[in-house]
């Protein structure tokens, strides 16, 4: 599939994230179908489709939670395969945001944001704090540094999760339904921090189902469908003229109910 | 609506101004907490009543034998030592505590020799203090004081218990009573429970000759009882061992009693990793997080802290099954205090050296017991029930 010129600020650039020919199994079950997906420096990618159809996986396999079996995935210019060394390398600078926000709960939210600045990028103690309040002033909770995770809401934690992924300073952040966890009235705090960080620049994939988002800020919208790409394009194009059939039964099912 | 909640006596209010009541007087005060606790059904009355009934039935029998009926000082002649006490001294209806008196250096050293004993109180003391400070809230220099209790105390005490460089040589066939099961029970507990924590995560390891050799000790060592594990290291561990070498049997017994416990300590272990998300080793992965810093940092504190009830009932059973050692030959708390009341003088004391070492026994677990309730409380975070 031609990949649609962007507003590519760069299409000379080397691409961030590089997948060619991805393929993976779950035992039997074939869930990734020879993905191919270029991501270039200051791309915002949004990625949806129906349950079950490898949004997530996909993404995954980005920073190696998941393993693939087939094809080449090649981030920030280095390639992932089994060495473990690599595979840290990549995770350093590669965030991620889950839908149950993995935060640590014996942790304070002070402590899971300099947690890895201190360990893994091994910086001093209290430069890491001035990191993290930075991010926390920024995800408008600076207030809440000292209490633990479990005395926050989910929308509350979801904006921790999202500066602890920041505090690492990473190169690309990989959201995985953010908000699908939330109550209602806490999706768009979560959204208006992900719309601020996509307007300093930040490298994003989203797998979400907030098209609203997704025409608010992507470069580019994927739909997969059965472990494949679908279909991908402009977001303005994506939504008013979809190509395949699949996408428009999906687009109708999200978007009238 | 309003109309008939008026009739009721109760003011109508305006939505959303409805004030908050206090509970009526039934929920409430003594009168409240009785109905709820004690007579809440019928059923519950007479549970309550036959308690009642029980513990006066029990209570002052049992006060009486312990305090009122006990004989707690020495006749004369035993005070300005002309003659030392006996069972005759005792009142026949009440604890004989005199037993516990004329005994009570043996019961805590054994056969150390009286003008050294000061060695285990130094050692005794200084494992308080460093306990206390590790586990304490407020104390600083954790890390020293860490790094001093597990690498240069260990070697400390050893040299103040068994002697040698400028002390007497103390052999451990001396070593006995309270300090003993001190001796048993701490070593135990603290050396089982990292090597614990190491088998629980090699068994949920996904290198293939690293599992199986955790499930293997594990399950061997699970399945076969403790006294068969101190009569193998008593027996069996001299026959692996060079011909010339000798073992002390207190080392080989503190070594079965380690990997018993170590193998109980693995598997209540595993049930606390078990219950961690995934989402906790992903989120740790995915910020760069290596194996071991994942494991200590952010996986372990929480099994751990979910594992402690199930330890801390290890721990115990650890520390009860102590008296074991008496089966190879060790004169452990209970083995010395047995030893005692089969002196002439004391032939008959049995029920008042059986009682004291229960209440020694009682006081010891039920310390770590609520130790460890206290420590779940300060560890808990978040919204959960406690």
């Amino acid at each position: 599939m031609a990949q649609p010129a962007t507003q590519a600020q760069a299409a000379t650039d080397t691409p961030m994230i590089e997948l060619s020919g991805v393929n993976k199994w779950y035992g039997q079950f074939h869930v990734l179908k020879d993905i191919n997906l270029t991501v270039y420096p200051g791309e915002r990618i949004v990625v949806c489709g129906p349950s079950g159809s490898g949004k997530s996986t996909m993404i995954r396999c980005v920073n190696r939670l998941e393993e693939h079996q087939k094809g080449r995935i090649i981030v920030d210019g280095v390639e992932l395969n089994n060495d473990l060394k690599k595979i840290e390398q990549i995770r350093r600078e590669v965030g991620m945001v889950f839908q149950h926000f993995n935060l640590f709960p014996h942790l304070t939210v002070l402590e899971n944001l300099t947690l890895a600045p201190i360990w893994v990028r091994k910086m001093p103690k209290r430069e890491a704090e001035e990191v993290a309040m930075t991010y926390l002033k920024r995800v408008k909770i600076p207030d809440q540094a000292q209490k633990y995770p479990g005395q926050l809401s989910g929308g509350q934690q979801q904006r921790v999760a999202i500066a602890r992924s920041l505090c690492m300073n990473p190169k690309v952040m990989l959201f995985d339904e953010p908000t699908s966890a939330l109550d209602p009235e806490m999706i768009k705090e979560v959204l208006d921090v992900m719309i601020e960080l996509a307007r300093s620049g930040m490298t994003m994939i989203c797998v979400t189902h907030e098209m609203g988002f997704a025409r608010t800020v992507a470069n580019r919208v994927i739909f997969m469908d059965r472990g494949e790409i679908i279909e991908q394009n402009e977001p303005e194009e994506f939504f008013l003229h979809p190509k395949s059939d699949r996408t428009k039964l999906f687009l109708s099912q999200i978007l009238h109910h | 609506m309003a109309m008939s909640e008026a009739a009721d006596g109760v003011v109508p209010y305006e939505p959303g101004n409805r004030p908050d009541l206090p509970p009526p007087a039934s929920e409430r005060g003594i009168v409240g907490w009785l109905r709820h606790n004690l007579f809440s059904s019928w059923l519950n009355s007479i549970l309550t009543l036959l308690g009642i009934a029980l513990v006066v039935w029990v209570v002052p029998p049992v006060l009486n034998w312990l305090i009122f009926n006990a004989t707690w000082t020495p006749p004369a002649e035993v005070r300005n030592l002309s003659r030392s006490a006996n069972l005759q001294d005792c009142a026949p209806n009440g604890a004989c505590w005199l037993f516990v008196q004329a005994r009570f250096g043996q019961f805590v050293y054994g056969f150390y020799p009286a003008a050294s004993r000061w060695r285990p109180d130094v050692v005794f003391v200084i494992l308080c203090a460093s306990i206390y400070w590790l586990l304490a809230g407020w104390t600083p220099q954790k890390k020293r004081v860490a790094i001093f209790f597990f690498l240069i105390f260990p070697f400390l005490a050893f040299w103040l218990l068994y002697g040698g460089l400028g002390l007497d040589v103390i052999p451990t066939q001396n070593w006995g009573g309270f300090m003993m099961t001190l001796i048993i029970g701490v070593v135990g507990i603290i050396v089982s429970l990292p090597l614990g924590v190491l088998l629980a995560l090699g068994r949920r390891s996904n290198l293939p000759v690293l599992h199986m050799l955790s499930v293997g000790f594990i399950e061997f060592v699970r399945g076969v009882p403790l006294i068969t594990v101190l009569f193998m290291a008593n027996v069996m561990l001299p026959l692996f061992l060079p011909p010339g070498v000798e073992f002390d049997i207190l080392l080989r017994v503190l070594i079965g009693v380690i990997l018993f416990s170590a193998a109980y300590v693995a598997e209540v272990v595993r049930g606390g990793l078990q219950a961690i998300p995934k989402g906790q080793f992903e989120g740790a992965m995915a910020m760069g997080l290596g194996y071991w810093q994942m494991m200590r940092l952010i996986i372990l504190p929480q099994a751990l802290r979910i594992s402690i009830p199930a330890l801390v009932n290890s721990f115990i059973g650890l520390f009860m099954d102590t008296t074991l050692v008496s089966m190879v030959g060790l004169y452990d708390f209970l083995n010395m205090v047995k030893t005692g009341f089969k002196d002439a003088n004391w032939i008959g004391a049995d029920m008042t050296g059986y009682i004291f070492c229960a209440i020694v026994y009682w006081v010891c677990c039920f310390g770590m017991s609520r130790y460890s309730m206290h420590l779940e409380r300060k560890l808990h975070t978040g919204h959960k029930k406690r």
